[in-house]
Parts: C-alpha cells; structure tokens; sequence
C-alpha cells in the first residue's frame, strides 16, 4: 500500500466520524465498553465454534447501517490485514488433522473448522474496531477514557497526538514527494538518506513543539488543561448498552442457530 | 479598554547563541494605532513581535506596555494585555475542536464557565466562524483556521493585536475578509506583514526596520510611496501603486 | 503488525490489559510529580512524529525489501521511560482504532510488548548504562544497537508466549518462536543503527536538543541502586509469572526439561522470597477458569463460560445461514427507517 492511500485512510475514517447519526451521538463510554464486551464475548467462543458466532454480525452490522458508514470502508481494511491472521491460523488445518464433523456426508477436520473460526472472529472483531471509531470521533474516545478514570495527562497528551497527527502526515508526505522526485528506483532510499530525512522530520517537530507551547503560553496556559465533556448518561445510552450486552449474553450461552436450524428442519416436513 | 500605550526605548535583543537581532529599537505607539512592520526577511520582524508579546525578554534597554515595564516577574501580565496571532495557524490552534481553542485563553483567566462560553460565542462571531465551534481544526481551510486564530486571541480580550504574518497562504477573498475584519477592530494593531499593499489597507502607519534596527517611521501612505527608501531595504512599492506610479507614463 | 484479537483468549487479553493499565497509571503519576509542563505538547507532537515517520519506507539491505522505524527506544532515549511509555500507548491507540492494526482486546498486550521492555529494561539497564554520561558515537552506536535487539526480543517473546497460552492457534510453540526470534534480531539490529545514526545527526543539527534530552538529564543525577533492583525484580516476576502460567498448563514438558536438567523429575525446594512469590502467583493463576487452553474434550467442562454446542452438521449450517440473512434483512431495515427518517 503506497503511502498516500495510507494517509487519505485515515482521514476517510476521520471524516465520517463526525456526522451526526443516531449512533454517533450515543455516549462514547457506552460505545467502548460494549464494543469491548462484544469482543469479550467473541473471542470467549470455544475454538470449534463456528456456526455460533453468525449471529453476533448484528453489532457490525447495526453500527454500519445506523452509523452510514459505507460498506466498502469497513470491508477494504478488513481485507487488507487479513492476510496476517491468514498465515497465522493456517497451520491449524494443517497441523489439527481429526475429522469432527460430515456435514452432507463431507468429511470436515477440527483444524479447518478452528481456523474458520479464526478467520470469522477476525471479521467480527476488525470490524467493530474500525466502526468503532468511523462512529465516535477521536476526541470522543478521549473523553470517555477520561470519565472512565484514565489519567488526564495520558488522554491531553493522546489529544494532542491527534491533533497533530495530519499535521505532520502531511510534513512527512510532502518529504517523500520530494525524496520521489530525485530519486530514482531504489536509489535514494537507502538508509543514510532515510536518517537524514527523519532526523530532519524530528528537529521540525521538536521545535514545532516549542513554538505550541509559546503560543500555550500566550493564552494564559499554566500546567491545566481541561477536556470538554459533551456528553451525558441518557436514556438512549443505557438501552443501547443493555439491549446490547443483553444479545451478546444470549448469543454467547444459548444455541440460537442450532434452535433456528431445527425450526427450519421442523417447518419443511 | 483602557489606554495602552506601547513604549520601546532602545531595546536590544541578542540570541543565545550570539545572533544580535535587534540593535537599539524605539518607537511610541498610542491607543488605537495601527502600525504595519515591514522589512526583509531576516531583520529582525519576528524577533521584534516576540519582544512586544513578551515571550522574549531585551537584553537591553526597556519595553513597556501601559505603565508597566517587561521583565521576567510582568511577563504573565503583560501577556494577558497581548493578543499575538502567530504565523503559523497551526502552531496557534492545538485544542481537539475550534470551540475548546477559543475557550482556552478564558478559561485561563479564570472565568467562569458562563462566562467563558458568552466571550467564545462573541469571538466567533466577530470572525464569522461561530458554525465552525465543533470541527477540528485540521479539517479547516487556510483562510478558516486565520479567522480561528483571531478569535482565540480575541476572546481574551487584549488590548493591543500583535499579528506576524497574517495574510500569508490565504487566498484573495479570504485575505479580503482579514482585512476587512481587521479595519473593523479598534485595538491597538501591530502587524508585521510582506503583503505592503496590507499594510497601506489597513495601518495608517508604518515602520521600516533592517539590522535590527528602525530605518524610518511615519504615515504608511508616505513611507509605502517612497521608492527609493523602499529599495534600499529589499522591498518594492505596494503593488496597488506599482500601476498608478506606470500610468505616469501614459 | 501486531496481534490480532482473534488469536488471543479473554484470560490473556485480560491479564495483558491489567499490567498496561496498571503501567500507564504509574508512569502518568510518575511524570506529573516532575514533568516540565512544556513536555505535554512535546509527547503529542513526537507521537505524531512516529507515526509520520513510520511512512517513511527505506530499503534493507541486502534484501531489497522496504522497512520502516518502531521507534520506541527514540522515544525512551529522546523522553525518558515514563513519558515514552504513554506516547508508545497513544501511537498504538491510534493504529488500534484507525487502522484496525492490532486489536482491542490485543491493545492492552501490544502496549505491553512494544512498550515495557525498551522503556523499562533496554533503556535504563542497556543504554543508560552503556552511554552514562559520555555521547561518543562509538557508544550511543553500541548502546542503541544493543537495547533495541533486547527490548525486541524480549517484545517477540512475549507475543509468543500470548499466542501459545491462549490456545488458539495450533502454531507449534517451537516453530513460532523459531520464526520471531531471529526475525526480530534483523529487524533490532537494523533499527539499533538507525536510532543510533538518528541521535547523532540530531546531535549535529541541533546540539542542544540532544544535551538536553531526558535521558542525558536523568544520567547527570546518577542511577540509583534501588531502581535498577525494582526493574530486575519486575523483570523476574513477569518472566516467573509467564512461565509458571505456561508450566501449570503444560506440566509434561516442564517435567522433561526438569528431568534433563537435574535428573530428578522436581527441583530441589530452595526458598527465597522470589520464588515464594512465584509459588502464590502460580496458585493464582491455577484459580483462573482454565479455558486458555481448551481440548476437544475440555470444551464441556469449561466454568466460567459455559460453552455453547458446537452445532452439529445440518441445523448447524441452514440455522447459520438463516441467522446471516436476518441480521443483513434487519441491516438493511435500519437503512431505510433512517432514510425515511432523513427525509421527515
């Protein structure tokens, strides 16, 4: 992936993160905590489990859709880091060579179905990462790790990360244009040059933050910085989170698909 | 506001690493002037605004704003009277959102928090951003974050404008705008700017400084039409004259 | 790339969380005690810096592929420990959200890898130690070379180590360690020089940036004996505590190591507080649901989370693709109930 698709990757997401939809206006700490729970409850999944994990796809699912987040967004990075748990979970089919079930009469290895089941939590994950902030804005994040008692110097200094970050993408982007347009293949790239570029990217920015700091200073800054809360515990919130963790709990400990297989099996006789 | 007058007599300022940048600099600026700093690059502008904002201290000689002289224990408090717009916007809005970066400065003058989101309110509207309190600054335009900037200056409602360089990458109709906003303000306005045909817009006066040092001081209509004086010190006459000055030839 | 959550189990993931939390809040204390307060906008903006840097490709040489910086051990020299470790956390925070490299629940063990033995063990037991106060190329060189392997190593082993005690991978422990370890050794080596040539050419442009570093200002007031004692006593006890974890689970080959080692099938009790703490430790973790590491036959005497059948051939498949097209019906009625929403 060429550094320019990184980049504008990032701000594709950024972007969307500020829209103004039903769930992006939940409360960022309900946001997070019940992602973390459905990735709990996913990854908590016994390694054969494949059929079980089919109906968790509502969370991703209900964030995409209630959040307009497009499709292609979600399923492009998912396939673009896919490859990594790819390599890792191919030995299992490999190595895990007893049969477990026959379906149709086809003989299925554990391996394959554990590696399946990799893969599936590694949609279902990924994707309620990404949706996770394509629907809370960054600043939103920091907020609720904040309420959620994180230290106040972590989240200022993870905000101003943020706030800088296109900044220096875009001082960075403008060096390997520049290194691009004189050199020539592989030529130019090689170490020595690479260390003269990034040293000069860190001077920049050392001093970049001194010049932030002065202009912290010219606005009265003496140690404090307070985060803005704009969010409050609402109604909206605490039924999302319940009707949520609610679903995963059910997912996790009751059969639903085995119960929908068997009503399909008893509606066709 | 109150009568602030800006006195600089002989003010030096050397780096710490040698670099003299100013050489013996004084002038008298009175309530309400708008004064336009120009000069070749590497004169010693910026070191001077620096100066005024009290961010740097002279090594010698004497500044003082109001009745109060700059050294390192009225620093804090002439601060509070200085509203310094720096060159880089980025450098000047480092909050999450425009709205937290115009409350930054109230907030740390310890108002309270009604107080503090009428004095936002005001600022963003005085700059026509007031729809823009919840973007982040990176998803602003040039011209935008300019404006911004002027707000979380304004919003702490200094007594004298200190700007460097304000009208640099805006493009013609946002850089009409500054300069509207600008004629609008009553403060005290110290702009150092290469845009001369600015200055002419907007400051009825003008320094010319070289070596650190002044090299004339008078009304910008005199000043800005000097040629002469103008190409000794690297610059050329505004460009709005350059035209009027050839039509001579018709 | 850093670990996924599909390959992590809630125990390790959990546990992992814990340490990198406890971490954070330590060092945040740490820092308000005696922070410069110009360090808040300086942690921001050189967490910006490592991630604009890590688009920086190079070539490797003698492979013809591209690499790019970690920098976590030019956080350490350029911020200090404390402060390194939370930029580290932000810059993986970052990558976690946007760019779904490493996930949620592998947050917690990522921060950890990456972050707590270069800032915590390379950094004040290598490079602090070989550098002390004397900026000689010769050894920020070496000192730089030999902190970034080992805090790397250190970081593969226990991605390693993650893996294998959660149970979901059937990776062999002996091949995937194999494969990370040398690779991180190149990879080290390489960023060493790197970060090496980084300091010193910072160090040419911009003397006093680098004699004013965090780490050179530490070095100047002397590193105390009891520090170093409580980061070795860390060490022993994470260390300790991950192989007794992995020991309690796989006693067989623990016992045949033993046996090699000693030729009894135990070691001779000798106790030192170390190893008393350890003892409890492992009692701890005995008490954990030993869910880490499920067989085919555990599955169903598993406590904590009662599992769920493993839905067998056909009820299992139509019941699965049932499920699938509701949840994409109910998708595309959310669509349309905010459109017409929208449109109201």
């Amino acid at each position: 992936m060429t550094f320019d698709l990184e980049f504008f990757n990032i701000g594709y997401l950024d972007t969307l993160s500020y829209k103004r939809t039903f769930v992006h206006r939940l409360d960022p700490r309900v946001k997070i905590l019940v992602s973390f729970a459905f990735i709990l409850f996913v990854v908590s999944l016994p390694k054969y489990e494949l059929s079980a994990l089919m109906p968790f796809f509502i969370y991703p699912v209900f964030l995409m859709n209630a959040g307009d987040i497009p499709f292609k967004a979600i399923a492009k990075k998912v396939l673009f880091i896919s490859p990594f748990a790819i390599f890792i979970g191919i030995f299992n089919p490999l190595l895990d060579t007893e049969i477990m079930l026959t379906p149709f009469g086809i003989p299925v290895t554990g391996g394959w179905l554990s590696f399946f089941s990799i893969l599936v939590k590694f949609i279902l994950t990924v994707s309620t990462a990404l949706l996770l902030i394509a629907v809370t804005s960054f600043p939103g994040i920091c907020e609720a790790l904040e309420r959620l008692k994180l230290p106040k110097l972590f989240v200022i200094q993870l905000l101003f990360l943020y706030r800088y970050l296109f900044v220096l993408l875009d001082v960075s982007l403008r060096m390997i244009r520049a290194r691009e347009a004189r050199s020539f293949g592989k030529r130019g790239k090689e170490i020595k040059t690479f260390i003269r570029l990034i040293s000069v990217l860190l001077v920049r920015s050392i001093e970049r933050a001194e010049r932030i700091y002065q202009a912290m200073l010219s606005r009265g800054f003496r140690g404090e910085i307070k985060v803005l809360r704009r969010h409050k515990l609402g109604y909206r919130d605490i039924a999302f989170a319940a009707v949520s963790v609610s679903l995963f709990y059910i997912f996790r400990n009751v059969n639903v698909v085995n119960i929908v297989g068997e009503t399909m099996k008893s509606l066709s006789k | 506001m109150s009568h602030h007058i800006v006195e600089l007599k002989d003010v030096h300022f050397r780096y710490p690493d040698g670099t003299g940048a100013l050489n013996g600099i004084s002038f008298r600026i009175i309530h309400g002037e708008s004064v336009g700093i120009a000069g070749a690059n590497g004169m010693g502008k910026t070191t001077l605004l620096l100066n005024l904002s009290a961010h740097l201290i002279p090594t010698k000689g004497e500044i003082s704003i109001g009745e109060v002289t700059l050294d390192k224990k009225t620093r804090q408090e002439i601060r509070k009277k200085i509203g310094f717009v720096f060159q880089r916007t980025d450098d000047q809005l480092f909050m999450p959102t425009v709205y937290e970066d115009v409350a930054f400065g109230p907030i740390n003058l310890g108002l309270t928090e009604e107080k503090v989101d009428e004095r936002v309110k005001a600022a963003l509207e005085m700059v026509a951003c007031l729809h823009l309190s919840n973007r982040p600054p990176h998803r602003l335009s040039e011209g935008q974050k300019r404006a911004v900037a002027i707000a979380t200056v304004m919003a702490m409602d200094p007594d004298i404008l200190v700007m460097d360089e304000p009208a640099s990458n805006l493009d013609p109709k946002s850089r009409r705008q500054l300069i509207n906003l600008l004629k609008g303000f009553e403060h005290t306005k110290i702009i150092a700017s290469h845009d001369l045909d600015l200055i002419l817009d907007v400051c009825e006066r003008c320094i010319i400084i070289r070596d650190g040092k002044v090299v004339d001081d008078g009304p910008s209509e005199e000043i800005l039409m000097n040629e002469d004086l103008l190409k000794e010190n690297s610059l050329e006459l505004p460009l709005s004259r350059q035209y009027q000055n050839l039509k001579k030839f018709f | 790339m850093h670990m996924a959550d599909a390959l992590l189990s809630p125990a390790v993931g959990g546990a992992m969380w814990a340490g990198t939390l406890g971490t954070i809040i330590f060092c945040a204390r740490k820092l308000k005690e005696k922070m410069d307060e110009k360090m808040i906008p300086l942690m921001g903006v050189l967490g910006a810096f490592i991630f604009a840097g890590q688009m920086i490709n190079f070539t490797i040489p003698m492979t013809g592929s591209s690499g790019h910086i970690g920098g976590g051990m030019l956080l350490a020299i350029l911020l200090g420990p404390y402060a390194a470790f939370l930029v580290i956390a932000s810059v993986l925070i970052i990558q976690a959200l946007f760019f779904a490299d490493g996930g949620l629940l592998a947050l917690g063990a990522n921060i950890w890898n990456l972050g707590i033995y270069p800032c915590f063990i390379a950094y004040p037991l290598i490079y602090r130690m070989i550098v002390r106060q004397n900026l000689t190329p010769r050894r920020i060189m070496i000192a730089s070379i030999l902190s970034v392997v080992i805090g790397l190593q250190f970081g593969a082993l226990s991605v390693v180590l993650e893996t294998k005690l959660s149970g979901i991978t059937e990776l062999p422990f002996g091949t995937f360690l194999l494969i990370m370890q040398p690779i991180h050794l190149a990879i080290g080596l390489i960023e060493g020089i790197i970060t090496a040539g980084i300091v010193m050419y910072v160090r040419s442009l911009r003397p006093d940036i680098v004699d004013d570093l965090e780490g050179v200002k530490a070095l100047t007031s002397g590193a105390s004996l009891k520090k170093v004692l409580v980061v070795i006593a860390v060490l022993a006890v994470v260390i300790g505590g991950a192989f007794s974890w992995f020991a309690s689970t796989n006693p067989d080959g623990l016992e045949w190591s033993i046996e090699k080692i000693y030729g009894k099938p135990e070691v001779p009790e000798r106790t030192n507080p170390i190893t008393e703490n350890l003892a409890k430790l492992q009692e701890k973790t005995a008490v954990l649901p030993d869910y880490s590491l499920p067989t085919k036959n555990e599955q169903d005497n598993n406590p904590a989370w009662p599992a769920a059948d493993p839905g067998t051939s056909l009820s299992g498949i139509v019941g699965g693709i049932m499920v699938l097209g509701l949840v994409l019906v109910f998708g595309i009625g959310i669509k349309i109930m905010r459109k017409y929403r929208a449109k109201t």
